[in-house]
């Protein structure tokens, strides 16, 4: 299942190059188990954001390998190390396909 | 006049029957606590499975990962759980990455978190869930190849839904 609504992300309004900026985001989604069996008994199929990755410039500077035991709606939450002027590329994949991408320009002064 | 000040003024026999009193009920609450810890030490066969498959051989050293994850809840569905660790995070000396390992979860591997040294702190908060009573593990695999781990016990009143 796509997101519902686009995934919320909170970075500082401003930042310097070198400083360590916590950089906080929220998904909508069900990150369904795999476990839950509906009321007629068939067991819901999984469907969870199982992977979470965030680049600066095209180089990695964090990414989840998310499994079932992460809550609904997932919250990640982790660091940069500002290496200058540019911009966050975070990207959502989940178990029927969906990807959300989107970019944040920081801004560094 | 006599009477009311012996009301207001514990005498010396009433103090130490109340706190042999209070010493008996701590003393059950501690046999309860210590039941509980030992049920929590169980740990699920999918867990060993798992750890194994991280450390493929190795002994972690214990210790070294902050682990912030509250001491009981209410609702198993949403536990905050925020892990890191101190490291100067260059490229010569980082963490890599910290699982976040569940004993008694129907799934043992909740979440990787992977780090570079572009992220600066080895540290991320997120939410879990716990199906039960349970200890929370977390193994950090550093760039020399050693790993530490760390645990966290966590006492679930409800568990999280369906996990």
């Amino acid at each position: 299942m796509a997101l519902k609504k686009p995934p919320r992300i909170k970075v500082p309004q401003s930042m310097s190059a070198g400083e360590i900026v916590e950089i906080k985001t929220l998904a909508t989604h069900i990150m369904e188990t795999g476990n839950r069996k509906d009321a007629a008994g068939n067991r819901i199929p999984r469907d969870i954001i199982h992977t979470f990755t965030a680049t600066f410039a095209g180089a990695p500077v964090f990414s989840a390998a998310l499994g079932p035991g992460i809550s609904a709606n997932p919250y990640i939450a982790f660091f940069l190390k500002v290496p200058g002027p540019g911009t966050l590329e975070l990207i959502w994949l989940d178990d029927e396909g969906d990807r959300t991408v989107k970019k944040v320009p920081l801004n560094v002064v | 006049m006599a009477d009311t000040t012996r009301i207001l003024v514990l005498d010396r026999r009433d103090f130490v029957l109340g706190s042999g009193a209070a010493a008996l009920v701590a003393a059950l609450l501690g046999a309860g606590r210590a039941a509980d810890a030992a049920a929590a030490n169980e740990r699920s066969p999918e867990f060993e499975a798992a750890l194994a498959n991280l450390i493929k051989g190795a002994t972690p050293k214990e210790g070294g990962i902050d682990m912030d994850l509250p001491e009981a809840v209410e609702n198993g569905a949403y536990v905050p759980v925020g892990l890191s660790v101190e490291s100067p995070m260059t490229p010569q000396n980082h963490v890599n990455a910290i699982h976040l390992l569940s004993t008694l979860n129907p799934h043992a591997d909740v979440a990787t978190f992977r780090f570079t040294p572009l992220s600066g702190k080895a540290r991320v908060t997120s939410r879990m869930r716990l199906a039960k009573t349970q200890e929370v593990v977390a193994v950090a695999a550093l760039s020399d190849g050693t790993f530490l781990m760390s645990m966290r016990y966590v006492d679930v009143k409800i568990g999280g839904c369906g996990i």
